[in-house]
């Protein structure tokens, strides 16, 4: 008969090193910690009265409002960009192909002063029919195109060589038998690209997508060239001013980690929502792990209290 | 052996059919009738064009010669006095739905669950409400023995679950034929025949089948019609009493030789 081991104490197993790394750490966090916390030249005082200054949070309204629009804007072209290059029509592809080479090829800072002085090579913008007299529509370049808009135009275009790109690897990791599938079934073109191919590919855009805006959050600040007060201009007027140079540079950096943290948590959630199916049992959210933990502990406490 | 007689949909014409890839020419010429309602059963060796020949039969494939008509209605032309226009993407789409097919690899749509999976072609290609194809779907997951996983991804599924589910989808839109292409060849043995059930089941039923399999005593249970396949041609067709039993053609006997032996004993 086989030995009956229901009686016998299991006794987890050991990782000693695991422990080392941790202690490690541990104490490199503790002494940076220390540092920012003690060393007076951090000046805190200075930044948490510059924090939540008007100024500063007008400037990060601006830094919202350009990723915001350029983000949206560059994912939505480099969506179409990316479908140009998936199409049977030689022009449409090469097209797209070209855009994606030569904004990827410029420096932005270059695009931007670029756009920025399109006066210079362009007096006047109009709208019309080419070969004719006829115009709709005229401006002054440089009344069209304002320190905004030179922005706009320079990130928006930017994001969508590169957004391009990786929308486009999302649609071609979808395996080519679900396209197939549809087909058989009679699913319309359009409605094959929106329910059936983006949902998957979203799995592998997400990540390299929010890695872009986040990189565009920050790379708002290249703006500072054209003069626009956006967060990172407007530390940089204030420091000028005051000579509190690293207290300041560190309200603005402080900015952007929060920003980030919160596309952080967008992204935790949105790339759930897209797993859905694609593995076979969804891990519960933090929130929830937390929820579980308080529960069963309880649970523990209570019993505990009753013996 | 099956209803064919009241069956009155589903005619499959097959005239001439060739086809190529390059230079290689993999369909030369075939030719194949099944009647309404019937069941025919296509084997033969790797690469001789079986997957092939099913997909020019919706059209996933155009062809290069010869025509293919279902219920004397042209697969992907149209008869405009002498000459053939090919159809627009939107009439191949509405043909396609007449015409159900089912995958080696299911092809399930691995972000929608169960029920989503069948109920979505209903409503977005054959214009049925929400409702309906909801109702419907849940019907035929039933008939396919999967009331109860209406709701699971097909990750959660096992493999016979997922053609099974793949089967009730090709369903939902009443085709009035029937493509399967080694719908068990990615199984394990023991799920192989929770799959052919469903299939016998379906023969039964009056709903045209043309169906890829290796698994020969399956093809000789359900079969009107054996066509052997070999190298772009169909070399030899006829009962499955005859083609299994008594083959004519040297190839068709050395194929039979071959994947018969241990399994096959009557
Ligand atoms: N898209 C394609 N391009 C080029 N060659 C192809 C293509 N599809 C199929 N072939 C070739 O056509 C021939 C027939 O292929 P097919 O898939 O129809 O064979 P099959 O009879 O289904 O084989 P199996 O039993 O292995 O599935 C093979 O030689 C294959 O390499
Ligand atoms: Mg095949």
């Amino acid at each position: 008969m086989a030995t009956d081991y229901s009686s016998y104490r299991v006794v987890a197993a050991k990782h000693p090193w695991r422990w080392v790394g941790t202690a490690v750490v541990a104490l490199g966090v503790l002494a940076v910690a220390w540092s920012l916390a003690t060393n007076p030249r951090w000046e805190w005082g200075v930044v948490a009265q510059w924090f939540t200054a008007q100024s500063v949070i007008n400037g990060l309204l601006e830094t919202l409002k350009l990723t915001a629009i350029s983000g949206i804007l560059g994912f939505v072209l480099g969506f179409i960009l990316a479908l140009m290059r998936l199409s049977a029509s030689p022009l449409l592809v090469s097209v797209s192909w070209t855009f994606s080479w030569i904004f990827r090829s410029t420096p932005l800072l270059v695009q931007m002063l670029l756009w920025y002085n399109l006066g210079y090579l362009y007096e006047k913008i109009s709208l019309g029919i080419p070969f004719t007299d006829v115009r709709f529509f005229e401006m002054q370049t440089t009344t069209l195109i304002s320190q905004f808009a030179a922005a706009v135009l320079g990130l928006t275009l930017n994001q969508a060589a590169y957004s391009a790109e990786i929308i486009r690897g999302g649609i071609l990791s979808v395996d080519q038998g679900q396209l197939e599938a549809a087909a058989a079934l009679g699913i319309p073109a359009w409605r094959r690209s929106t329910r059936i191919v983006l949902p998957q590919a979203m799995r592998a855009i997400l990540p390299t997508a929010f890695n872009e805006i986040i990189g565009l959050v920050k790379g708002t600040s290249i703006v500072y060239v054209l003069a626009y007060s956006e967060l990172f201009y407007t530390v940089q007027v204030i420091y000028n001013r005051t000579q509190q140079v690293l207290p300041l540079l560190l309200v603005a950096t402080l900015w952007y980690v929060v920003i980030t943290s919160v596309l952080s948590v967008f992204q935790y959630y949105i790339e759930r929502h897209y797993s859905k199916g694609a593995v076979r049992n969804l891990p519960l959210t933090p929130l929830q792990k937390a929820r579980k933990f308080f529960a069963t502990h309880a649970v523990a406490n209570n019993r505990a209290r009753s013996l | 052996m099956t209803t064919a007689a009241t069956a009155t949909r589903g005619l499959v014409e097959i005239t001439k059919v060739r086809k190529s890839f390059g230079a290689t020419e993999v369909l030369k010429g075939v030719s194949l009738t099944v009647e309404p309602g019937g069941v025919a059963v296509i084997v033969g060796p790797s690469g001789s064009g079986k997957s092939t020949l099913l997909r020019t039969i919706n059209h996933l494939e155009k062809v290069d010669g010869g025509f293919i008509s279902i219920d004397g209605k042209l697969v992907g032309y149209e008869v405009r006095g002498e000459r053939l226009l090919e159809l627009r993407e939107k009439e191949i789409l509405k043909q396609r739905t007449e015409i159900g097919m089912v995958f080696q690899n299911f092809n399930l749509f691995p972000h929608l669950t169960a029920l989503e999976n069948v109920a979505e072609a209903p409503v977005v290609a054959q214009g049925r409400s929400k409702e309906e194809a909801r109702r419907r779907g849940l019907e035929l997951l039933d008939r396919v023995g999967l009331k109860d996983r209406a709701g699971a991804y097909p990750r959660q599924l096992s493999g016979g679950q997922q053609q099974r589910v793949a089967i009730a989808r090709a369903l939902a839109l009443d085709p009035k034929t029937l493509l399967f292409d080694e719908p068990t060849s990615a199984l394990d043995p023991e799920l192989v025949n929770e799959v052919l059930d469903v299939i016998r089941e379906l023969a039964k039923s009056g709903t045209t089948l043309i169906i890829v399999t290796h698994e020969m005593g399956f093809a000789r249970d359900v079969a009107d019609t054996v066509a052997f396949m070999d190298e772009g041609q169909i070399v030899e067709q006829g009962s499955p009493e005859q083609i299994f039993t008594n083959p004519q053609e040297p190839r068709t006997r050395s194929f039979f030789s071959k994947v018969l032996e241990p399994a096959f004993n009557i």
